[in-house]
Protein backbone atom coordinates (compact mmCIF):
# COMPACT_ATOMS: atom_id res chain seq x y z
CA UNK A 1 0.00 0.00 0.00
CA UNK A 2 3.30 2.01 1.00
CA UNK A 3 3.83 1.65 -2.24
CA UNK A 4 2.08 4.27 -4.09
CA UNK A 5 2.23 7.03 -2.37
CA UNK A 6 4.51 8.38 -5.31
CA UNK A 7 1.60 8.04 -7.44
CA UNK A 8 -0.45 10.60 -5.27
CA UNK A 9 2.82 13.19 -5.23
CA UNK A 10 2.78 12.45 -8.68
CA UNK A 11 -0.55 13.77 -8.94
CA UNK A 12 -0.22 16.61 -6.74
CA UNK A 13 2.97 17.99 -8.44
CA UNK A 14 0.97 17.78 -11.64
CA UNK A 15 -1.99 20.05 -10.40
CA UNK A 16 0.63 22.71 -9.06
CA UNK A 17 2.36 22.52 -12.22
CA UNK A 18 0.62 25.52 -13.87
CA UNK A 19 1.33 27.73 -10.59
CA UNK A 20 4.68 27.71 -10.87
CA UNK A 21 6.10 30.99 -9.78
CA UNK A 22 3.25 32.09 -8.48
CA UNK A 23 4.26 33.29 -4.97
CA UNK A 24 1.57 32.91 -3.02
CA UNK A 25 2.33 29.92 -0.13
CA UNK A 26 -0.24 27.04 -0.41
CA UNK A 27 -0.90 27.67 3.72
CA UNK A 28 -1.99 31.51 2.79
CA UNK A 29 -5.15 29.81 0.79
CA UNK A 30 -7.04 28.53 3.49
CA UNK A 31 -10.26 29.29 3.40
CA UNK A 32 -12.75 29.60 6.09
CA UNK A 33 -16.04 29.92 4.96
CA UNK A 34 -17.54 27.60 2.16
CA UNK A 35 -20.34 29.08 0.53
CA UNK A 36 -21.48 28.67 -2.95
CA UNK A 37 -20.98 31.13 -5.63
CA UNK A 38 -22.90 31.50 -8.78
CA UNK A 39 -21.04 33.30 -11.32
CA UNK A 40 -24.12 34.17 -12.85
CA UNK A 41 -24.08 36.78 -9.75
CA UNK A 42 -22.44 38.49 -11.84
CA UNK A 43 -25.63 38.99 -13.91
CA UNK A 44 -27.71 40.63 -11.29
CA UNK A 45 -24.77 42.13 -9.01
CA UNK A 46 -23.19 44.10 -11.85
CA UNK A 47 -21.40 46.91 -10.18
CA UNK A 48 -18.00 46.26 -9.51
CA UNK A 49 -17.86 44.80 -13.19
CA UNK A 50 -19.01 48.21 -14.38
CA UNK A 51 -16.79 49.79 -12.11
CA UNK A 52 -13.85 47.99 -14.02
CA UNK A 53 -15.57 48.24 -17.54
CA UNK A 54 -15.63 52.38 -16.81
CA UNK A 55 -12.11 52.19 -15.39
CA UNK A 56 -10.48 50.34 -18.43
CA UNK A 57 -9.39 51.46 -21.58
CA UNK A 58 -12.20 50.57 -23.52
CA UNK A 59 -11.76 50.17 -27.07
CA UNK A 60 -13.61 53.22 -29.07
CA UNK A 61 -16.85 51.17 -30.58
CA UNK A 62 -17.21 49.38 -27.15
CA UNK A 63 -17.64 52.87 -25.72
CA UNK A 64 -19.52 53.98 -28.85
CA UNK A 65 -22.20 51.42 -28.82
CA UNK A 66 -25.75 52.86 -27.55
CA UNK A 67 -27.15 51.61 -24.54
CA UNK A 68 -30.11 49.53 -24.81
CA UNK A 69 -31.43 47.95 -21.15
CA UNK A 70 -33.02 45.20 -23.16
CA UNK A 71 -29.76 43.54 -24.01
CA UNK A 72 -27.19 43.79 -21.52
CA UNK A 73 -24.29 42.82 -23.27
CA UNK A 74 -22.58 39.73 -22.08
CA UNK A 75 -19.23 41.29 -21.32
CA UNK A 76 -17.75 38.54 -18.69
CA UNK A 77 -14.91 37.46 -21.23
CA UNK A 78 -13.45 41.05 -21.44
CA UNK A 79 -13.92 41.22 -17.64
CA UNK A 80 -11.98 37.78 -16.89
CA UNK A 81 -9.22 38.87 -19.53
CA UNK A 82 -9.25 41.93 -17.87
CA UNK A 83 -8.83 40.90 -14.38
CA UNK A 84 -6.32 38.02 -15.88
CA UNK A 85 -4.02 40.82 -17.17
CA UNK A 86 -0.21 39.85 -17.24
CA UNK A 87 0.80 43.62 -16.23
CA UNK A 88 -1.07 43.08 -12.73
CA UNK A 89 0.55 41.10 -10.67
CA UNK A 90 -0.38 37.16 -9.94
CA UNK A 91 -1.88 37.47 -6.70
CA UNK A 92 -4.14 40.86 -7.73
CA UNK A 93 -5.20 38.67 -10.68
CA UNK A 94 -6.28 35.80 -8.54
CA UNK A 95 -7.89 38.36 -6.07
CA UNK A 96 -9.80 40.54 -8.74
CA UNK A 97 -11.14 37.38 -10.61
CA UNK A 98 -12.54 36.01 -7.34
CA UNK A 99 -14.00 39.89 -6.65
CA UNK A 100 -15.24 40.99 -9.90
CA UNK A 101 -15.75 37.62 -12.12
CA UNK A 102 -16.93 34.97 -9.33
CA UNK A 103 -18.67 37.88 -7.04
CA UNK A 104 -17.44 36.89 -3.82
CA UNK A 105 -16.52 39.49 -1.11
CA UNK A 106 -13.32 40.98 0.07
CA UNK A 107 -13.78 39.87 3.27
CA UNK A 108 -14.26 36.22 1.84
CA UNK A 109 -11.48 36.54 -0.30
CA UNK A 110 -8.84 38.13 2.10
CA UNK A 111 -9.67 35.00 4.43
CA UNK A 112 -8.72 32.79 1.39
CA UNK A 113 -5.29 34.63 1.56
CA UNK A 114 -5.10 34.38 5.17
CA UNK A 115 -4.71 38.14 4.71
CA UNK A 116 -6.66 40.82 6.92
CA UNK A 117 -9.26 42.02 5.26
CA UNK A 118 -7.81 45.45 5.15
CA UNK A 119 -4.87 44.22 3.29
CA UNK A 120 -6.83 42.79 0.50
CA UNK A 121 -9.01 45.76 0.11
CA UNK A 122 -5.42 47.33 -0.55
CA UNK A 123 -4.54 45.04 -2.96
CA UNK A 124 -7.96 45.29 -4.59
CA UNK A 125 -7.18 48.90 -5.07
CA UNK A 126 -3.83 48.98 -6.35
CA UNK A 127 -4.91 46.30 -9.03
CA UNK A 128 -8.18 48.89 -9.90
CA UNK A 129 -6.06 52.09 -10.11
CA UNK A 130 -3.60 50.30 -12.57
CA UNK A 131 -6.05 49.16 -14.75
CA UNK A 132 -7.31 52.78 -15.12
CA UNK A 133 -3.88 55.12 -14.40
CA UNK A 134 -2.12 52.53 -17.04
CA UNK A 135 -5.15 52.19 -19.24
CA UNK A 136 -5.21 48.45 -19.09
CA UNK A 137 -7.73 47.22 -21.93
CA UNK A 138 -11.73 46.03 -21.02
CA UNK A 139 -11.53 43.52 -24.13
CA UNK A 140 -10.58 40.47 -25.48
CA UNK A 141 -7.10 40.18 -26.88
CA UNK A 142 -7.23 39.47 -30.78
CA UNK A 143 -6.34 36.48 -32.74
CA UNK A 144 -2.16 36.59 -32.41
CA UNK A 145 -2.16 37.25 -28.95
CA UNK A 146 -5.12 35.18 -27.39
CA UNK A 147 -2.81 32.31 -26.54
CA UNK A 148 -0.78 33.93 -24.27
CA UNK A 149 -2.93 35.71 -22.73
CA UNK A 150 -5.53 32.57 -22.48
CA UNK A 151 -2.98 31.16 -20.91
CA UNK A 152 -2.68 33.62 -17.94
CA UNK A 153 -6.42 33.34 -17.57
CA UNK A 154 -6.09 29.18 -17.56
CA UNK A 155 -3.62 29.36 -14.82
CA UNK A 156 -5.55 31.89 -12.73
CA UNK A 157 -8.34 30.10 -12.84
CA UNK A 158 -6.42 26.36 -12.25
CA UNK A 159 -4.60 28.35 -8.91
CA UNK A 160 -7.88 28.58 -7.85
CA UNK A 161 -8.70 25.23 -8.20
CA UNK A 162 -6.01 23.60 -6.52
CA UNK A 163 -5.60 26.07 -3.61
CA UNK A 164 -9.40 24.77 -2.62
CA UNK A 165 -8.27 21.00 -4.06
CA UNK A 166 -5.02 21.18 -1.41
CA UNK A 167 -7.19 22.46 1.25
CA UNK A 168 -10.85 20.90 1.06
CA UNK A 169 -13.20 21.71 3.93
CA UNK A 170 -11.56 25.21 4.46
CA UNK A 171 -11.00 26.02 0.84
CA UNK A 172 -12.94 23.90 -0.94
CA UNK A 173 -15.16 26.35 -2.33
CA UNK A 174 -12.63 27.71 -4.29
CA UNK A 175 -12.30 24.31 -5.92
CA UNK A 176 -16.45 24.94 -7.24
CA UNK A 177 -15.69 28.57 -7.70
CA UNK A 178 -12.90 27.41 -10.35
CA UNK A 179 -15.44 24.47 -11.71
CA UNK A 180 -17.86 27.33 -12.64
CA UNK A 181 -15.24 29.81 -14.01
CA UNK A 182 -13.99 26.88 -15.78
CA UNK A 183 -17.01 26.17 -17.31
CA UNK A 184 -18.11 30.05 -18.13
CA UNK A 185 -15.43 30.24 -20.07
CA UNK A 186 -15.15 27.13 -21.58
CA UNK A 187 -19.01 28.76 -22.77
CA UNK A 188 -17.79 31.45 -24.23
CA UNK A 189 -14.76 30.73 -25.90
CA UNK A 190 -15.90 27.01 -27.78
CA UNK A 191 -13.52 27.70 -30.59
CA UNK A 192 -10.79 27.12 -28.01
CA UNK A 193 -9.42 23.61 -27.06
CA UNK A 194 -7.53 24.65 -23.91
CA UNK A 195 -10.43 26.00 -21.74
CA UNK A 196 -12.32 22.42 -22.21
CA UNK A 197 -9.40 20.38 -21.55
CA UNK A 198 -8.76 22.39 -18.08
CA UNK A 199 -12.11 22.06 -17.66
CA UNK A 200 -12.18 18.22 -17.63
CA UNK A 201 -8.78 18.13 -15.94
CA UNK A 202 -10.16 19.78 -13.09
CA UNK A 203 -13.64 17.60 -13.55
CA UNK A 204 -11.39 14.36 -13.25
CA UNK A 205 -9.31 15.69 -10.16
CA UNK A 206 -12.81 16.88 -8.85
CA UNK A 207 -14.22 13.65 -9.04
CA UNK A 208 -11.76 12.39 -6.91
CA UNK A 209 -12.24 14.86 -3.70
CA UNK A 210 -14.22 12.31 -1.27
CA UNK A 211 -11.71 9.38 -1.61
CA UNK A 212 -8.95 11.50 -1.05
CA UNK A 213 -8.76 12.12 2.61
CA UNK A 214 -10.03 9.75 5.30
CA UNK A 215 -9.96 10.03 8.91
CA UNK A 216 -11.93 10.88 12.13
CA UNK A 217 -10.92 14.98 10.95
CA UNK A 218 -10.82 14.20 7.02
CA UNK A 219 -7.13 15.45 7.31
CA UNK A 220 -5.81 11.66 6.42
CA UNK A 221 -4.82 11.66 2.43
CA UNK A 222 -5.41 8.92 0.92
CA UNK A 223 -3.07 7.33 -1.91
CA UNK A 224 -4.90 7.36 -5.65
CA UNK A 225 -4.22 3.10 -5.33
CA UNK A 226 -6.23 2.92 -2.03
CA UNK A 227 -9.08 5.32 -2.75
CA UNK A 228 -11.94 3.64 -2.59
CA UNK A 229 -13.36 3.84 -6.26
CA UNK A 230 -16.88 3.73 -5.59
CA UNK A 231 -16.48 7.25 -4.16
CA UNK A 232 -15.21 8.38 -7.17
CA UNK A 233 -17.92 10.70 -8.76
CA UNK A 234 -18.26 8.74 -12.27
CA UNK A 235 -20.30 10.80 -13.96
CA UNK A 236 -18.53 13.96 -13.26
CA UNK A 237 -15.29 11.43 -15.32
CA UNK A 238 -17.59 10.70 -17.36
CA UNK A 239 -18.55 14.28 -18.66
CA UNK A 240 -14.68 15.19 -18.59
CA UNK A 241 -14.19 12.16 -20.99
CA UNK A 242 -16.68 13.00 -23.17
CA UNK A 243 -15.52 16.66 -23.36
CA UNK A 244 -11.62 15.97 -23.88
CA UNK A 245 -12.53 12.95 -26.33
CA UNK A 246 -13.70 14.52 -29.54
CA UNK A 247 -10.51 17.64 -29.12
CA UNK A 248 -8.26 16.69 -32.31
CA UNK A 249 -7.36 19.87 -33.38
CA UNK A 250 -4.35 20.67 -30.61
CA UNK A 251 -2.41 18.98 -28.26
CA UNK A 252 -1.67 21.90 -25.29
CA UNK A 253 -0.67 21.42 -21.72
CA UNK A 254 -3.69 21.48 -20.44
CA UNK A 255 -5.20 18.72 -23.01
CA UNK A 256 -2.17 16.40 -22.47
CA UNK A 257 -2.61 16.97 -18.28
CA UNK A 258 -6.18 15.85 -18.84
CA UNK A 259 -5.13 12.46 -21.13
CA UNK A 260 -2.72 11.99 -18.24
CA UNK A 261 -5.56 12.46 -15.39
CA UNK A 262 -8.26 10.00 -17.24
CA UNK A 263 -5.14 7.59 -17.86
CA UNK A 264 -4.77 7.65 -13.76
CA UNK A 265 -8.65 6.90 -13.37
CA UNK A 266 -8.07 3.73 -15.07
CA UNK A 267 -7.54 0.52 -13.74
CA UNK A 268 -4.89 -1.03 -14.17
CA UNK A 269 -2.77 2.43 -14.76
CA UNK A 270 -0.88 2.56 -17.98
CA UNK A 271 2.38 4.54 -16.63
CA UNK A 272 4.31 3.97 -19.78
CA UNK A 273 1.44 5.89 -21.86
CA UNK A 274 1.82 8.29 -18.69
CA UNK A 275 5.41 8.89 -18.88
CA UNK A 276 5.05 9.33 -22.86
CA UNK A 277 2.57 11.91 -21.99
CA UNK A 278 4.75 13.53 -19.49
CA UNK A 279 7.63 13.75 -21.79
CA UNK A 280 5.35 15.44 -24.78
CA UNK A 281 4.20 17.58 -21.62
CA UNK A 282 7.94 18.55 -20.65
CA UNK A 283 8.71 18.88 -24.12
CA UNK A 284 6.44 21.63 -24.64
CA UNK A 285 6.65 23.52 -21.32
CA UNK A 286 10.35 22.79 -20.39
CA UNK A 287 9.45 22.89 -17.00
CA UNK A 288 11.48 20.28 -14.37
CA UNK A 289 7.97 19.93 -12.70
CA UNK A 290 6.98 18.47 -15.55
CA UNK A 291 10.14 15.90 -15.57
CA UNK A 292 9.70 15.26 -11.69
CA UNK A 293 6.18 14.26 -12.73
CA UNK A 294 7.37 12.35 -15.99
CA UNK A 295 10.05 10.03 -13.15
CA UNK A 296 7.48 9.02 -11.38
CA UNK A 297 5.77 7.12 -13.95
CA UNK A 298 8.96 6.20 -15.05
CA UNK A 299 9.52 4.66 -11.57
CA UNK A 300 5.91 2.65 -11.75
CA UNK A 301 6.98 1.41 -15.19
CA UNK A 302 10.56 0.71 -15.22
CA UNK A 303 11.44 0.96 -11.49
CA UNK A 304 12.60 2.91 -8.57
CA UNK A 305 16.61 3.26 -9.78
CA UNK A 306 15.63 4.77 -13.29
CA UNK A 307 13.61 7.43 -12.01
CA UNK A 308 15.76 8.15 -9.15
CA UNK A 309 18.60 9.17 -12.30
CA UNK A 310 16.02 11.58 -13.50
CA UNK A 311 14.65 13.06 -10.43
CA UNK A 312 18.58 13.97 -8.89
CA UNK A 313 19.35 15.49 -12.12
CA UNK A 314 16.51 18.38 -11.47
CA UNK A 315 17.01 21.60 -9.99
CA UNK A 316 14.28 21.74 -7.91
CA UNK A 317 15.25 21.78 -4.14
CA UNK A 318 12.89 24.24 -3.34
CA UNK A 319 10.08 22.25 -4.24
CA UNK A 320 8.42 19.64 -1.82
CA UNK A 321 7.21 17.54 -3.70
CA UNK A 322 11.39 16.91 -5.33
CA UNK A 323 12.06 16.02 -1.85
CA UNK A 324 8.88 13.78 -1.34
CA UNK A 325 9.65 12.07 -4.91
CA UNK A 326 13.09 11.34 -3.87
CA UNK A 327 11.98 10.31 -0.49
CA UNK A 328 10.07 7.81 -2.02
CA UNK A 329 11.96 6.35 -4.51
CA UNK A 330 15.11 6.19 -2.08
CA UNK A 331 12.32 4.13 0.50
CA UNK A 332 11.90 1.53 -2.52
CA UNK A 333 15.10 1.26 -3.44
CA UNK A 334 15.74 0.34 0.47
CA UNK A 335 18.16 3.27 1.02
CA UNK A 336 15.91 3.79 4.60
CA UNK A 337 18.49 6.70 5.98
CA UNK A 338 18.22 8.62 2.81
CA UNK A 339 14.73 8.23 2.47
CA UNK A 340 14.28 9.71 6.07
CA UNK A 341 16.22 12.78 5.86
CA UNK A 342 14.57 13.06 2.40
CA UNK A 343 10.71 12.81 4.23
CA UNK A 344 12.22 15.21 6.49
CA UNK A 345 13.36 17.98 3.82
CA UNK A 346 9.53 17.62 2.27
CA UNK A 347 7.75 17.78 5.64
CA UNK A 348 9.80 21.18 6.03
CA UNK A 349 8.21 22.49 2.81
CA UNK A 350 5.17 20.99 3.23
CA UNK A 351 2.12 23.39 2.46
CA UNK A 352 -1.24 21.62 3.99
CA UNK A 353 -1.68 19.43 7.36
CA UNK A 354 -2.66 16.41 5.46
CA UNK A 355 0.60 16.38 3.21
CA UNK A 356 2.34 16.60 6.93
CA UNK A 357 0.70 13.87 8.26
CA UNK A 358 1.29 11.76 5.54
CA UNK A 359 5.01 12.89 5.51
CA UNK A 360 5.42 12.30 9.23
CA UNK A 361 3.45 8.88 9.03
CA UNK A 362 6.21 7.95 6.57
CA UNK A 363 9.27 9.35 8.88
CA UNK A 364 7.63 6.90 11.49
CA UNK A 365 8.05 3.95 9.39
CA UNK A 366 11.75 4.27 8.09
CA UNK B 1 -3.40 57.83 -23.36
CA UNK B 2 0.55 58.93 -22.93
CA UNK B 3 3.34 56.33 -21.99
CA UNK B 4 6.96 56.74 -21.78
CA UNK B 5 8.71 54.02 -23.15
CA UNK B 6 11.66 53.76 -21.18
CA UNK B 7 15.13 51.60 -22.78
CA UNK B 8 17.10 50.29 -20.49
CA UNK B 9 20.05 48.62 -21.64
CA UNK B 10 23.43 45.74 -20.64
CA UNK B 11 26.27 47.67 -20.51
CA UNK B 12 28.68 46.56 -23.24
CA UNK B 13 26.11 45.10 -25.74
CA UNK B 14 26.12 48.37 -27.78
CA UNK B 15 29.97 48.51 -28.08
CA UNK B 16 30.67 45.04 -29.00
CA UNK B 17 28.82 45.86 -32.29
CA UNK B 18 30.42 45.87 -35.83
CA UNK B 19 30.01 49.56 -36.87
CA UNK B 20 27.80 49.18 -39.80
CA UNK B 21 25.43 47.14 -36.82
CA UNK B 22 26.09 50.36 -35.27
CA UNK B 23 24.57 52.05 -38.14
CA UNK B 24 21.70 49.69 -38.84
CA UNK B 25 20.73 49.58 -34.99
CA UNK B 26 20.68 53.68 -35.01
CA UNK B 27 18.29 53.65 -38.41
CA UNK B 28 16.14 51.34 -36.48
CA UNK B 29 15.79 53.88 -33.82
CA UNK B 30 14.98 56.37 -36.26
CA UNK B 31 11.85 54.51 -37.97
CA UNK B 32 10.55 54.16 -35.11
CA UNK B 33 10.62 57.48 -33.48
CA UNK B 34 8.60 57.98 -37.40
CA UNK B 35 5.98 55.41 -36.19
CA UNK B 36 2.54 56.96 -36.14
CA UNK B 37 1.87 57.64 -32.38
CA UNK B 38 5.37 58.29 -31.47
CA UNK B 39 5.33 61.82 -29.76
CA UNK B 40 9.15 62.46 -28.87
CA UNK B 41 12.13 60.40 -27.26
CA UNK B 42 15.44 60.91 -26.77
CA UNK B 43 18.68 58.69 -26.56
CA UNK B 44 20.97 59.33 -23.87
CA UNK B 45 25.23 59.57 -24.32
CA UNK B 46 26.95 56.45 -22.55
CA UNK B 47 26.74 56.18 -18.85
CA UNK B 48 30.46 57.23 -18.79
CA UNK B 49 29.23 60.56 -19.44
CA UNK B 50 26.78 60.38 -16.39
CA UNK B 51 26.91 63.47 -13.09
CA UNK B 52 24.96 62.46 -10.25
CA UNK B 53 23.53 65.74 -8.17
CA UNK B 54 23.09 65.54 -4.13
CA UNK B 55 22.45 67.30 -1.13
CA UNK B 56 24.99 66.82 1.30
CA UNK B 57 24.41 69.28 4.38
CA UNK B 58 22.09 71.32 2.13
CA UNK B 59 24.25 71.76 -0.78
CA UNK B 60 24.17 70.34 -4.05
CA UNK B 61 27.09 67.56 -3.88
CA UNK B 62 28.19 67.03 -7.80
CA UNK B 63 29.98 63.50 -8.40
CA UNK B 64 31.45 61.55 -11.16
CA UNK B 65 29.04 58.64 -12.59
CA UNK B 66 25.51 56.97 -12.74
CA UNK B 67 22.83 57.37 -9.72
CA UNK B 68 23.29 53.82 -8.77
CA UNK B 69 25.30 50.78 -10.20
CA UNK B 70 22.63 48.60 -11.68
CA UNK B 71 22.85 45.79 -14.53
CA UNK B 72 21.19 47.60 -16.88
CA UNK B 73 21.67 51.17 -17.87
CA UNK B 74 18.49 53.63 -18.50
CA UNK B 75 20.17 54.52 -22.54
CA UNK B 76 16.87 56.76 -23.72
CA UNK B 77 13.14 56.91 -24.11
CA UNK B 78 10.16 57.69 -26.53
CA UNK B 79 7.19 58.86 -25.86
CA UNK B 80 4.42 56.85 -27.53
CA UNK B 81 0.68 57.93 -27.91
CA UNK B 82 -1.78 54.98 -27.37
CA UNK B 83 -5.53 53.96 -26.99
CA UNK B 84 -4.13 51.55 -24.36
CA UNK B 85 -1.68 49.89 -22.46
CA UNK B 86 -1.83 46.76 -24.89
CA UNK B 87 -0.86 49.47 -27.94
CA UNK B 88 1.73 50.45 -25.47
CA UNK B 89 3.34 47.26 -24.78
CA UNK B 90 3.14 46.09 -28.66
CA UNK B 91 5.25 49.03 -29.66
CA UNK B 92 7.53 48.90 -26.91
CA UNK B 93 8.19 44.79 -28.40
CA UNK B 94 9.66 46.15 -31.28
CA UNK B 95 12.19 48.10 -29.42
CA UNK B 96 15.61 47.26 -31.02
CA UNK B 97 17.07 47.38 -27.19
CA UNK B 98 15.45 44.05 -26.66
CA UNK B 99 16.96 41.83 -28.94
CA UNK B 100 20.27 43.17 -27.19
CA UNK B 101 19.14 41.43 -23.73
CA UNK B 102 17.50 45.03 -22.72
CA UNK B 103 14.69 45.91 -21.40
CA UNK B 104 12.00 47.70 -21.34
CA UNK B 105 9.68 49.89 -18.81
CA UNK B 106 6.18 50.90 -20.14
CA UNK B 107 5.08 54.07 -17.56
CA UNK B 108 1.58 56.06 -18.62
CA UNK B 109 2.55 59.96 -18.53
CA UNK B 110 0.79 61.63 -15.90
CA UNK B 111 -1.83 63.88 -17.77
CA UNK B 112 -3.52 67.50 -16.79
CA UNK B 113 -6.98 66.08 -16.74
CA UNK B 114 -6.76 61.87 -16.35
Amino acid sequence: MAEESVAEAFAVAARRWPSEGMPTSPAAWLVTTARHRAIDRLRRDRVLADKLRLLAATTPEVAEAPVDDNEIPDERLELIFTCCHPALAPEAQVALTLRAVAGLSTEEIASSFLVSAETMKRRLTRAKTKIRDAAIPFSVPAGDRLPERLAVVLAVIYLIFNQGYSAPGQAGHLAAEALRLGRVLAALLPGQPEPRALLALMLMHDARRRARLAGADGQDLVLLADQDRALWDWQQIGEAREIIDPITSSRGPYLIQAAIASLQLAEPIDWRQVAALYAELAELTGSPVVRLNGAVAIAEADGPAAALEIVDALDLAGYPYWHSTRAELLRRLGRREEARTAYHDALARAGTEPERRFLRRRIAEC
Amino acid sequence: MQYALLIYTKPGTYDSLSPAEREALSLEYYALRDEPGMLGGAALQPVTTATTIRLADGRPLVTDGPFADTKEIFGGYYVYEADNLDQATEMAARIPALRLGGTIEVRPIMGKAS
